[in-house]
């Protein structure tokens, strides 16, 4: 063997080092952009568009000594771009400014809302994926019959509802007329004082807390919010199983599989099901992000105490730093998500690692 | 065969057509052909023509004023033989505000696609023709605006704009011209190096006249497919902003303000926020089914999809 040939791994893992370094700063260069370009935009928003970004804050009515004071102090007299670097830096440590409405820095009042938000998200993920998916699969095994063409429109009719209105008629329907749910909030007003909250997401409080008869009211306040959410991402969930199986069914390997003399259902849920996973995760990631932005709509008609709903009661009050705070917030959990997906998509697929 | 003989299907479909129209007529009859098989896209096409006609026959359309309601004997009526749909608040008929509320809705599907979609074509044809930093520089910018959330960001630029539909298009507009940008760019990555394009380039033709007349019409197709299918989602969110008070303003009757409006007579007077919501849920539909009608027509290899 000449050294030429031993040393051959050793290059080849250097270059392995360096291509894995190489994403790696893609990745973050990728990350650091688009943050940039989501705090460019709230900044374009907050303070480039209003005629007087310090009378959005203060209000009309203010004296003009309070005018100028405040236009001082947070350096409204500055250059955009001075201005625009002091806004990152107050954004990256979590400085959102102060809320008009609540008086609480924004952040704080974020913080107290967010799990609201984050919850009815993921029981409305979790209903959509554990229906979304079985439906999804089934239109693709039978294809073209009656219960494909059922379940293409059911998912057609998901990504044409208007989904406030979709609420107020279930709340019209299930809570006013049938009395089979509860109604608009997250729980019953008996159970706001002996409730203690710990993690902030009242599902699993109730159930750290033992306090059953809180469950089940708080059970029965979700439910109704919680399904509509959950037949939006049913709407996408089944059509993209759909999909994603059409294409794994037709490969070479279900063939063989069915040569083997495999059962349909070891076929179909062992093996095709297993393949289109990987595209389904990132699927089913990008539709939790939709349902965080979905909740904006839905809080508003369920009064459902979470970020939805705090930004459409600035709005109304003209809050522009609670607005934007809650929109920064959305928007980099939307980033986050997006690019986790894709990060677990190269991880669970290997066909994309070498590339 | 004698020429004259032939039937006009003949004619449309020879493999030998005689001038470009007759080829032309000959790929849309064929097209044609394969829409009007889906009977789900013909009736969403159908939808839309009927959106269509309302919203330019609404004065002889409409039964009643949009605006004006006898607040005397009229108010919150249930639908029967007089009022098809029932009265509103102020006594105003909810069939014809929903007819000249069409008008409202095909304002913005079709202004904001007249705003995203060249736009999104322009930073993709020239990005794709382009290649190089332009390439990088124009697709990160794309990237980063696909990684927003739509509504919210739209929520957020009507209420720095202040609300009102010339605004809250704006905002729309803004946010969804990325996936136009995605479209056009990968279309013209399959034409940039064909024979044809390097013919027209020996020819003289400045980079700007290959990338104005030779590229962008042949991304038209796809992007036509996927601006009909965004129209469903553009209602949405335009009937979400409206629902929320920063879209159209009173009187205009916005279905959305107007689903919003009826929101307080819910429990005993439920048509009034009802009927709006099937008119959007009606128009959203249509345009989705005729979207999958469309791409199936238009590009047979993804249909199966």
């Amino acid at each position: 063997m000449s050294t030429a040939e031993r040393r051959m791994p050793a290059r080849r893992a250097n270059r392995r080092a360096f291509a894995t370094l190489k994403s790696i700063a893609g990745f973050v260069v990728v990350v650091a952009t688009t943050y940039l370009g989501l705090l460019a935009v709230t900044f374009f928003i907050g303070r480039v568009v209003p005629i007087d970004p310090v009378l959005a804050i203060v209000g009309d009515r203010a004296p003009s000594h309070v005018v100028e004071r405040v236009r001082q102090e947070m350096g409204f007299n500055l250059p955009y771009y001075q201005q625009f670097f002091l806004y990152v830096k107050g954004v990256l440590q979590g400085d959102f400014g102060t809320s008009v409405l609540t008086t609480n820095p924004v952040m704080t009042d974020i913080r107290r809302v967010f799990p609201a938000t984050m919850e009815l998200a993921t029981v409305g993920t979790v209903i959509g994926a554990a229906f979304g998916i079985p439906l999804g699969v089934l239109a693709a095994v039978r294809r073209g019959s009656l219960a494909d063409q059922i379940v293409r429109i059911v998912g057609l009719v998901g990504y044409s509802v208007p989904i406030f209105w979709l609420g107020l008629l279930a709340l019209l329907v299930f809570y006013a007329r049938l009395g089979w749910t509860s109604g608009p909030g997250r729980m019953d007003v008996v159970f706001e004082y002996t409730f203690t909250p710990i993690t902030g997401f009242f599902l699993l409080d109730a159930i750290l807390n033992r306090d059953w008869a809180a469950f089940r009211d708080i059970v029965s306040h979700i439910v109704l919010p919680g399904s509509l959410l959950g037949y939006f991402s049913l709407a996408y969930i089944s059509r993209m199983t759909r999909s994603f199986m059409l294409n794994e069914l037709s490969q070479e390997y279900i063939v063989a599989a069915r040569a083997k003399g495999l059962s349909e259902t070891r076929i179909i849920w062992g093996h095709a099901l297993r393949n289109a996973a990987v595209p389904l995760v990132t699927v089913i990631a990008l539709s939790y992000a939709g349902l965080l932005e979905g909740s904006v709509l839905t809080e508003t008609v369920f009064a459902w105490p979470g970020l939805g709903l705090y930004i459409t009661n600035s709005l109304q009050n003209a809050d522009m730093n609670a607005v934007l705070g809650g929109t920064i917030v959305i928007g980099s959990v939307f980033i986050a998500i997006n690019l986790l997906s894709d990060v677990l998509y190269r991880m669970l697929d290997p066909r994309t690692r070498t590339r | 065969m004698n020429e004259t003989a032939m039937t006009r299907r003949e004619w449309l479909l020879t493999d030998r057509p005689q001038s470009r129209l007759q080829a032309r007529l000959g790929r849309a009859y064929v097209t044609w052909g394969r829409f009007a098989a889906n009977r789900l896209a013909v009736i969403g096409m159908l939808i839309i023509l009927g959106l269509i006609v309302l919203a330019i026959f609404a004065p002889l359309l409409a039964p009643y004023s949009p605006y004006v309601g006898d607040l005397a004997k009229s108010r919150l009526l249930p639908p029967d033989a007089a009022h098809w749909l029932g009265t509103d608040d102020q006594g105003r008929d909810i069939l014809s505000r929903l007819i000249y509320g069409s008008r409202l809705t095909l304002q913005v599907v079709v202004l904001v696609a007249i705003i995203a979609a060249p736009l999104g074509l322009l930073v993709g044809t020239v990005a794709g023709y382009a290649g190089g930093w332009v390439d990088a520089v124009l697709m990160r910018i794309t990237d980063i605006f696909l990684a927003f959330p739509k509504l919210v960001l739209a929520l957020a630029f009507v209420a720095a704009l202040g609300p009102g539909i010339g605004n809250a298009i704006i905002a729309i507009a803004i946010t969804s011209w990325p996936p136009y940008a995605r479209i056009a760019r990968a279309e013209t990555l399959t034409v940039r190096n064909s024979d044809y394009i390097s013919a027209v380039r020996l020819m003289g033709a400045s980079p700007w006249r290959i990338v104005l007349r030779h590229i962008m019409p042949l991304c038209i197709s796809s992007l036509i497919v996927r601006v009909t299918l965004d129209m469903a989602g553009i209602i949405l969110t335009a009937a979400g902003l409206g629902f929320l008070g920063l879209g159209a303003q009173p009187p205009l009757p916005e279905w959305g303000a107007m689903i919003a409006s009826g929101r307080r007579f819910i429990l005993d007077q439920w048509w009034v926020a009802a009927m709006p919501g099937f008119a959007i849920l009606i128009v959203s539909l249509g345009f989705n089914l005729l979207g999958d009608g469309l791409r199936d027509a238009l590009d047979p290899r993804g249909s199966s999809q």
